[in-house]
């Protein structure tokens, strides 16, 4: 214990600020002003993984706060994922609300035994006595140029275990405001970061208290209205489904965008309320198609809004391939061509 | 190989020896106090017979029986206090029953009623942990967050908090074991590591899970390891007292092996016939740990005939109770299976019970109920 020290610093940022007071920042400096939101107004706060402390993380989302809370509260962890998650598992039972940083999705799989077997079951496994109040952090997707295991996806592989909340901002505010909820939240939660969007800019509402509700973790959210098309889409692709509606626009058809947010639950409400007025559906991610999310809204879709539908929903993504070299991953990845590809073929149904 | 030194302060046949280090810490043990290790034990005895014949009468789905281990798990769980926190594999029946647990409730898992049974915050023991070696990192960040909450060395105590691991020679293998270690050192957490090596990890001999002694491998962890006789109760209290002060005194992690043997069956379903010999078994039967600490109270007079009268009719007691609870154990409602999933409401699983409940009461209504889905 000697060596930790509880340093409970002022924050560096102006907390006196108007609950109205938006910044212009990065989505990754969104996250770390997030937690840096969570930590001051709770104690029991405390961030885990590897090299978040004197580096910041290796893309600089925890830039700072080990100076700010001391390291007991910004935990550099041995480079074990199974041992951070099944730690944090404990520190929960014991009161705190860790939120762990897995440095790359291709890292996470160390982890997932305890992240499926035992953070997911044990509220449920206790009948609800127990509840694990921790957040797993998972830089996502690619587009960034980089090595093997540093470009993935794998988000439906835990928006497919009960227990789990899934969730993906696609902005800077939603960062800010949707890892706060992350953590206010008692049940676990899988926060997948895009990556290759850290460095976009947005407005973020860095004056809003914590604990305040704003956008929800269970909600998608019409982040463009249109009449002719629902494109789907969350996290990295919601630009990309953003810049084919406007392109679409100029060509004369008007295209809706859904940002899902969530993966777990999912918001099929939303989506189905807007393909009732639209009649088409297509939904773009990252992730490989085959049993991918889209899978699952087109499944949804189909059942929710048979009647509604001129064409099948069809789905833009990831190949049945494993990630590619970096080389040739703009080929992989949804392109705004390939997303209008598939709008002129749902709307030529 | 250099075998490890084995703490042993009772011998087989129930002779009382000496050792330097761990004598002492079982001095204040009164005849009364060895009566009541003897009393736990054969009571976990009980319990696991009874469990067994439950099952066999198809009333339990599955029991993994402890029989063998009763010293191991006795003497470790009396050392404890109360503010202390367990995490047990699932074997761990005498643990649990020493911490005060209700036993009726070990047995919902296997009855197939409740996934765990017990509230783990009522007596500081959390429930089962079925995948090998996960709960040792659990423990490992309870530790770690005892530490943060200043509960660690500060000399009173009632307020020193430890936390101890249960785990098997099997898990020892597992991953997680192995980084429980590496967190619990670096952070120098208040925690004992139990390893109970009954020898067999289901079929394979503790040969196929590790070319060292178990208790030598805290070595290059920076954990300090000690080799105790799992079958001798008051050498497995000794043991775990010492690491229990070293974790509240902020001395760091301790790995103890408990060197034992598993009598039984892995579970219900194993046929250890297949795998060891009946000389193996003949071996260890004679090394009983319940007949070593009857032997050493009887030859000094210690257990009275009215003594041992009394605590059979306490074990016919529970023997009743355990049989009349398990009888009584109904299925839960099939659609508490959506209790409990989240913590807060999720769409689709309150869908997925709205449509659940739908559908059973159209199995029961005199008119068939809707489908659900989008209507023309």
């Amino acid at each position: 214990m000697s060596a930790m020290t509880m340093t409970r610093q002022q924050p560096t940022t102006d907390a006196a600020q108007s609950p109205a007071a938006t910044e212009r920042l990065t989505l990754a400096r969104a996250i770390n002003r997030g937690l840096r939101a969570a930590m001051e107004a709770d104690p029991s706060v405390m961030l885990m993984g590897e090299d978040i402390g004197a580096l910041g993380g290796v893309f600089r989302v925890t830039d700072g706060l080990l100076d700010d809370f001391g390291d007991s509260r910004v935990v550099d962890t041995p480079l074990a994922e199974s041992g951070i998650v099944g730690t944090a598992i404990g520190l929960a039972l014991r009161g705190y609300r860790p939120v762990c940083e897995i440095q790359f999705d291709g890292f996470v799989f160390p982890a997932f035994d305890q992240i499926t077997t035992q953070l997911a079951k044990m509220h449920y496994r206790s009948r609800g006595r127990l509840t694990l109040p921790v957040v797993i952090r998972i830089p996502y997707g690619g587009g960034i140029g980089a090595v093997e295991h540093h470009s993935e996806s794998p988000e439906v592989l835990f928006a497919h275990t009960a227990g789990l909340r899934v969730v993906t901002p696609a902005t800077a505010a939603d960062a800010f405001t949707m890892i706060q909820e992350a953590i206010a939240s008692p049940d676990p939660v899988i926060f997948f970061e895009p990556k290759g969007r850290y460095w976009d800019k947005g407005d973020v509402p860095v004056g809003r208290p914590y604990g305040s509700t704003a956008g929800g973790l269970d909600t998608a959210q019409v982040v463009r209205a249109g009449t002719d098309l629902t494109l789907v889409a969350y996290g990295p692709t919601v630009a990309t489904a953003l810049k084919a509606a406007e392109t679409a626009a100029a060509e004369g058809t008007s295209i809706e965008v859904v940002d899902l947010r969530a993966i777990s639950p999912l918001d099929t409400a939303t989506v189905a309320e807007s393909v009732r007025r639209t009649g088409r559906c297509v939904v773009v991610h990252e992730a490989p198609v085959l049993y991918g999310a889209g899978a699952e809204v087109a499944a949804r879709i189909t059942e929710a809004c048979f009647y509604h539908l001129s064409a099948p929903v069809l789905r833009v993504g990831g190949f049945h391939t494993p990630y590619p070299v970096a080389r040739v991953e703009h080929d992989y990845l949804p392109s705004v061509d390939r997303v209008l590809d598939a709008v002129d073929r749902a709307i030529a149904f | 190989m250099n075998e490890p030194d084995l703490v042993q302060l009772l011998t087989p046949d129930g002779e009382r020896v000496d050792h330097p280090d761990y004598s002492p810490r079982v001095q204040h043990l009164d005849a009364a106090a060895l009566r009541g290790l003897y009393r736990d034990m054969l009571l976990m005895r009980r319990f696991d017979t009874e469990a067994t014949a439950l099952q066999r009468q198809g009333e339990l789905g599955l029991f993994a029986p402890a029989l063998g281990q009763e010293a191991a798990q006795v003497g470790s769980a009396r050392a404890l206090a109360p503010q202390d926190f367990v995490f047990p594999a699932y074997r761990e029946h005498g643990v649990v029953q020493v911490r005060g647990v209700d036993m009726v409730d070990v047995l919902r898992l296997f009855r197939g009623v409740d996934h765990g049974g017990w509230d783990p915050t009522e007596h500081n023991v959390h429930s089962y942990t079925l995948v090998i070696g996960s709960q040792t990192l659990h423990a490992t960040g309870y530790a770690m967050g005892v530490q943060r909450d200043g509960l660690v060395g500060t000399g009173d105590p009632d307020r020193d908090t430890a936390v101890v691991t249960y785990f098997g020679d099997g898990a020892t293998s597992q991953g997680d074991t192995n980084e429980a270690l590496v967190f619990a050192a670096v952070n120098n957490a208040p925690l004992v590591l139990f390893c109970q090596n009954n020898q067999w990890a289901i079929s394979e001999p503790t040969s196929r899970q590790t070319a060292v002694p178990i208790a030598d491998r805290g070595k290059g962890f920076g954990v300090p390891g000690v080799r105790v006789d799992g079958n001798d109760v008051l050498a497995c209290y000794a043991v775990t007292a010492e690491a229990l002060e070293r974790a509240r005194s902020g001395g760091g992690p301790t790995l103890i092996e408990a060197y034992t043997y598993r009598m039984g069956a892995h579970t219900t379903s194993d046929d250890p016939s297949r795998y060891r010999t009946s000389a193996e078994e003949e071996h260890w039967r004679r090394r009983d740990p319940i007949d070593r600490l009857r032997a050493y109270l009887e030859a000094r007079g210690e257990l009275s005939e009215e003594y041992v009268a009394e605590l059979a009719r306490e074990a016919d007691a529970l023997g009743v109770r355990l049989r009349d609870a398990v009888h009584a154990m109904d299925a839960p409602a099939s659609s508490s299976m959506f209790d409990d999933v989240y913590a807060t409401p999720h769409g689709v699983v309150a869908d997925e019970r709205a449509w659940f409940t739908e559908y059973e009461a159209s199995l029961t209504a005199p008119v068939a109920g809707r489908g659900h889905g989008e209507t023309r």
